[in-house]
């Protein structure tokens, strides 16, 4: 039996074709990203009970978040999905140069996303919006304000997390396309940390009109 | 042994497209946002969100070409997640409709730092 004739470079021994290898690669990928649903909907919950236990302070606490900054980093995140998915794009049409810039430019985007985060909580730090014990802002009439900061903070500060992870994949998948890793033929690794990606935009997509966008 | 691969790509002017309905979407959403309709403000803004997540979903993540496996996988952890916030907002909601005196110490102790 000859393995070498049958078996591409990529392909692991324990697969008996390189499709079925993507398969699965991508069905573990999805039962990971599940996982990452439930741990956001914790939080989402969160959010959920206290907003009807103080609707009101809700609505007057979110006045203090930047409307703005918080459009112009959906607009960010959503461009670098689609720089994302154009990188994967561009790898099954063998173009690696392409999928290199895209992927550079995917990275880019998500450094800009964190340093607008950045000045969103060091403008926060610095008026006193912190959640518990640390709040020591007076200008938000309510039951409980710094429940809101709370919630804001957990969760912006969870999709932060997943930016980082988020960005070190995509570092990664960039690195073994700089080394010529991939082709047309094998390029699962940029896949699944595009389906990571994404997953990052999709929860951004919801906490901008949760936090930013109250009624 | 053939190891052709029949991977759907999608047309550049597709991804394009699902990217400017993306903006579209999201300044429609900001800018709803700022007139006032109480409390369907919120389904608005949830019904928006959801339609942005879904062109995602099935567009950038390829779930409308890939095994349907995939999406079944995704749309089983989205019913666990509606069940696990639904059930929970109608103990929230609801707990007081049925032992007013029962309700209150939960909303007392949720407070870790009374201001």
């Amino acid at each position: 039996m000859n393995h070498t004739e049958t078996h591409p470079s990529f392909l692991a021994h324990h697969f008996s074709e390189s499709e079925q290898q993507r398969e699965s690669a991508k069905l573990g990928m999805w039962i990971f990203l599940i996982t990452e649903v439930l741990l956001f909907s914790g939080l989402f919950t969160f959010y959920a009970i206290y907003r009807s236990w103080y609707p009101d302070m809700f609505i007057n606490a979110h006045q203090h978040l930047n409307v703005a900054l918080g459009t112009l980093n959906t607009i960010v995140l959503i461009t670098s999905s689609l720089t994302i998915a154009l990188a994967i794009r561009s790898m099954q049409l063998n173009n690696r140069r392409q999928t290199i810039i895209l992927l550079i430019t995917t990275l880019a985007l998500a450094a800009i996303f964190l340093v607008v985060k950045y000045f969103e909580y060091s403008h926060k730090f610095h008026l006193g919006q912190l959640p518990g014990k640390f709040y020591t802002f007076t200008g938000i009439k309510g039951t409980n304000p710094h429940v809101f900061f709370s919630v804001y903070f957990m969760l912006t500060g969870l999709h932060g997390i997943h930016v980082i992870a988020g960005m070190i994949a995509i570092g990664w998948v960039l690195r073994r396309t700089i080394n010529n890793h991939f082709s047309a033929e094998y390029y699962t690794p940029i896949e699944n940390a595009g389906l990571y990606w994404h997953l990052v935009d999709l929860v951004w997509i919801y906490l901008f009109p949760l936090l930013y966008l109250i009624g | 042994m053939s190891i052709k691969a029949h991977h759907h790509i999608t047309p550049l002017k597709t991804y394009l497209s699902v990217g400017v309905a993306l903006m579209v979407l999201t300044i429609i959403t900001v800018v709803v946002s700022f007139v006032h309709f109480g409390a369907f403000n919120l389904i608005i803004a949830m019904v928006i969100a959801s339609i942005k997540a879904v062109l995602v979903a099935l567009f950038f993540m390829h779930l409308l070409y890939d095994n349907k496996l995939f999406m079944a996988i995704f749309s089983i952890s989205l019913i666990f997640v509606s069940v696990f916030i639904i059930l929970t907002m109608f103990d929230t909601m609801q707990r007081d409709s049925i032992d007013e005196v029962k309700a209150k110490p939960i909303k007392k102790n949720a407070i870790i730092y009374d201001k």
